[in-house]
């Protein structure tokens, strides 16, 4: 059976890629609008790599996959994040 | 420059095991000492990576149960029977061992100990673990945010941090906890057993009115189930933050 953990399962590969954290960004949704914290997608782990779904429409929004010393991202389902900067 | 301190991409680190502790038959804390570990964020984690000698190396993410501090962490580890990393963690590690992790991770599913307050705690299973590190926080802290913990439960067997737990209900102002039992309670005491239920998660002074800030960790079901019986309490959907653990976990 196919179940979903959430966007904080992100973090750490996420972690690797970019400077600052990105589960407590809104996302907004490229297919319904809706902006929602990262860390609240529904996210699928049995795929090859991670599958992030928007938890209103359950449209792709995020995608990462991650083998020895190559990753790849497909964001293309995130119109745009908003991003928190640390010590500012 | 404290801005160059908290930005940078995440990368492994070794630390060596200082302790090992059993909170119940399966579960283990490990205390580890980290140098250079700059303290976390209740409710963070770590990814912990294990490799072989033939070089295959897998991970699993561990919340950390400590209240916040430099130099060292805990993560406790409920082992899994057919898991491939935590039976290592909770049966082979010795103190003095080392152990690659690379964190603190995760900026969402935490609680600042600066805010006000009121916070519902909502933990199923081994789902405890990084509340616990949010109710070590309020503690160390010295903060009196009103705290509510309910915390499912197969059996008082299976209860991590009881004795802890039971001196805070005590003793910790502003903190008060019940346990669900989905199994068996305890011996010679009168209590309902079986999932959670609307009346366990508004108890007086704990309805939607009072607007508590919400954490659920647990497996994918009982999140997905403590969330929707908030939600229909009333509960703003936005206030409640959640973390599921899955099968990869082990």
């Amino acid at each position: 059976m196919t179940t979903h953990l959430d966007g904080n399962v992100l973090a750490g590969t996420l972690g690797e890629l970019f400077a600052v954290d990105i589960t407590s960004a809104m996302g907004q949704c490229a297919s319904c609008g809706t902006s929602e914290a990262m860390g609240e997608a529904l996210v699928y782990t049995d795929a090859p790599g991670m599958v992030a779904r928007c938890r209103t429409c359950e449209e792709v929004v995020l995608r990462v996959n991650r083998t020895a010393g190559r990753a790849w991202l497909d964001m293309r389902g995130i119109s745009c994040l908003e991003l928190r900067i640390p010590g500012e | 420059m404290a801005r160059a301190a908290v930005l940078g991409r995440l990368t492994w680190q070794v630390g060596t095991v200082a302790e090992i502790l059993e909170e119940t038959a399966t579960a283990r804390t490990i205390v580890l000492d980290v140098p250079g570990w700059p303290g976390h964020a209740a409710g963070q984690h770590v990814d912990v990576r294990l490799t072989a000698v033939d070089g295959y190396s897998t991970q699993r993410s561990y919340s950390i149960a400590s209240a916040p501090g430099p130099g060292r962490l805990e993560l406790t580890v409920q082992r899994l029977e057919d898991g491939e990393v935590s039976p290592y963690l909770t049966d082979t590690l010795r103190p003095g061992y080392p152990l690659e992790l690379r964190g603190p991770i995760g900026g969402w599913f935490v609680w600042d100990p600066a805010e006000p307050g009121p916070v519902l705690l909502v933990a199923g299973g081994s789902g405890m673990v990084p509340l616990m590190s949010m109710i070590r926080a309020r503690a160390a802290a010295g903060s009196e945010a009103p705290f509510r913990l309910v915390y499912s439960v197969r059996s008082p067997e299976t209860v991590l941090y009881a004795a802890e737990l039971e001196r805070l209900s005590k003793t910790a102002h502003g903190f008060e906890m019940s346990y669900v039992y989905t199994r068996s309670g305890p011996p010679g005491v009168k209590v309902r057993i079986g999932r959670l239920t609307p009346v366990v998660l508004s108890a007086p002074g704990w309805t939607s009115k009072t607007a508590p800030a919400v954490f659920i960790c647990g497996p994918t079901g009982f999140v997905e189930a403590a969330a929707s019986l908030l939600v229909r309490a009333g509960h703003d959907q936005d206030a409640i933050k959640t973390e599921r653990f899955g099968p990869s976990g082990g």
